[in-house]
């Protein structure tokens, strides 16, 4: 049953070029497609791997690099333990090895320069990846729309980007970086410890010049329904929210 | 192509391949997904209502609603995002039921299932009348969670469950087959699971 790619198929070979672990649960993959892969910041693509009996697995993963950045593109991927492809990149993929994906694929987490802002945007774990395409694709962009990014892990060193938040957050460019840990004391003066709430995203808001165009809630399902009524309650209308769910 | 290195995966067990559509992995939690905040639509407020086109051809009450005949329905689902879950059991009321008790026959080829949200998605009359599909109420006995669609969300189990709208408050029957929110934005037409129609550039 395992198809060869023909011109015609929508799955491509492509190339991990560089692993880099960031967090102990969260590596990075770059891959390099054969053929050219144009996305949009917050699209996703779906991996494919083949066992040599056939059995084929896919799981989809959002983009974490920006449209315009060379060099491949990157997922961050995070390893769920009773997972059967997170285990697979986090164990054995190395650089070199061929990997099946389709896409770039999704058209409604996204965020293009016409869409403007300002914008908030609101990931919890690994829910950042999407998030991260878009500070990426602004920053690239030399876009100078407003953002804040409402980040919430569960301790300071599953912080995933962390230096490059950070860094962003430094260039005082009308970016905003707000980190919650749920399960340690913030380090930051601007940060939290405590799980997102309406009153958290309200101060969010205020960091912004005025409120968001639109926010893109992004995480577990336990998370988006929390920070997506969280957002409500802090004035946010239903219709600007947008929400990407992973898991059970 | 072989992935090297993969060989162990989550196989299904093999009397339950056949159950299984291609690309599916079988899940056993019931997760959630949906492209915004879930709206909580209280009965009160609730109200479900068939159109051709713009105009209303009838519009239910919760109470109303409730009143129509019940049917159950066991049935296994697919989700795009590749899990499939084996024998969910609603109850609810038949598509069916609902043209008879409007005292209609389907006036159009093509449906769009309307939601509280905004949401819509577009499915072929033929695949909700027959017996296929229902306006389900409860979930397991009990009435449907808010993030599974409730008080009411349509289910078309033999399509990808994006076509089972959550949330729906109505059916619009249209003349031309018109895309709704996700087949908008690169998913497929018709999406069936046993074909792989997950996207819009599948066969």
């Amino acid at each position: 049953m395992t198809a060869e790619p023909s011109p015609q198929s929508p799955w491509q070979a492509a190339t991990i070029t560089r692993i880099v672990k960031r967090t102990p649960r969260v590596t990075s993959f770059w891959f390099q497609p054969s053929r050219p892969l144009a996305h949009l910041a917050g699209q996703h693509v779906d991996i494919r791997l083949t066992a040599p009996d056939g059995y084929q697995a896919r799981r989809s993963y959002s983009i974490a690099s920006a449209p315009e950045a060379g060099g491949g593109i990157e997922l961050a991927i995070e390893r769920l333990d009773d997972g059967e492809v997170s285990p697979f990149f986090h164990d054995v993929a190395a650089v070199g090895d061929e990997i099946e994906l389709r896409g770039p694929l999704g058209g409604h987490f996204i965020w293009e320069e016409s869409d403007g802002g300002p914008i908030l945007l609101v990931g919890g774990g690994s829910g950042v990846v999407p998030l991260m395409a878009m500070l990426r694709h602004r920053t690239l962009r030399n876009n100078a729309v407003p953002v804040a990014l409402v980040f919430s892990a569960r301790v300071w060193e599953e912080v995933i980007f962390r230096d490059e938040l950070i860094g962003l957050d430094d260039r005082r460019d009308g970016f905003d970086l707000v980190l919650t840990l749920t399960r340690e004391p913030a380090r930051r003066p601007s940060d939290y410890s405590r799980r997102v709430d309406a009153r958290m995203m309200a101060q969010a808001i205020e960091r912004l010049p005025k409120t968001p165009r639109l926010a893109y809630v992004c995480g577990s399902n336990a998370f988006v329904s929390a920070a997506a009524d969280a957002l409500i309650g802090a004035g946010v209308p239903a219709g600007l929210i947008r929400t990407e769910r992973y898991g059970v | 192509m072989v992935t090297r290195g993969f060989f162990s995966g989550r196989r299904p067990p093999s009397d339950t391949d056949a159950r299984i559509p291609p690309g599916q992995y079988l899940e056993q939690g019931f997760p959630v997904l949906s492209a915004g905040p879930t709206p909580r639509v209280r009965v009160e407020d609730w109200s479900f209502t068939l159109k051709q086109g713009p105009r209303p051809l009838k519009t239910w009450n919760w109470a109303e609603f409730n009143a129509l005949p019940q049917s159950k329905m066991t049935r296994d689902i697919h989700c795009v995002t590749a899990w499939t879950k084996f024998n969910t059991p609603w109850q609810g009321v038949m598509i069916d039921d609902i043209l008879a008790d409007a005292g209609i026959e389907p006036p159009t080829a093509y449906t769009l299932a309307l939601s509280f949200d905004g949401y819509s998605t577009n499915v072929p009359t033929k695949d909700l009348v027959t017996g296929k599909a229902m306006v389900a109420l409860l979930y397991e006995g009990k009435p449907i969670t808010p993030d599974h669609g409730g008080p009411a969300r349509l289910l078309v189990p033999h399509l990808y469950f994006w076509k089972s709208a959550k949330w729906v408050n109505g059916l619009q029957f249209t003349e031309r087959d018109e895309p709704g929110f996700w087949e908008l934005r690169g998913y497929h037409i018709y999406g069936d699971p046993w074909r792989e129609q997950r996207y819009s550039s599948d066969p």
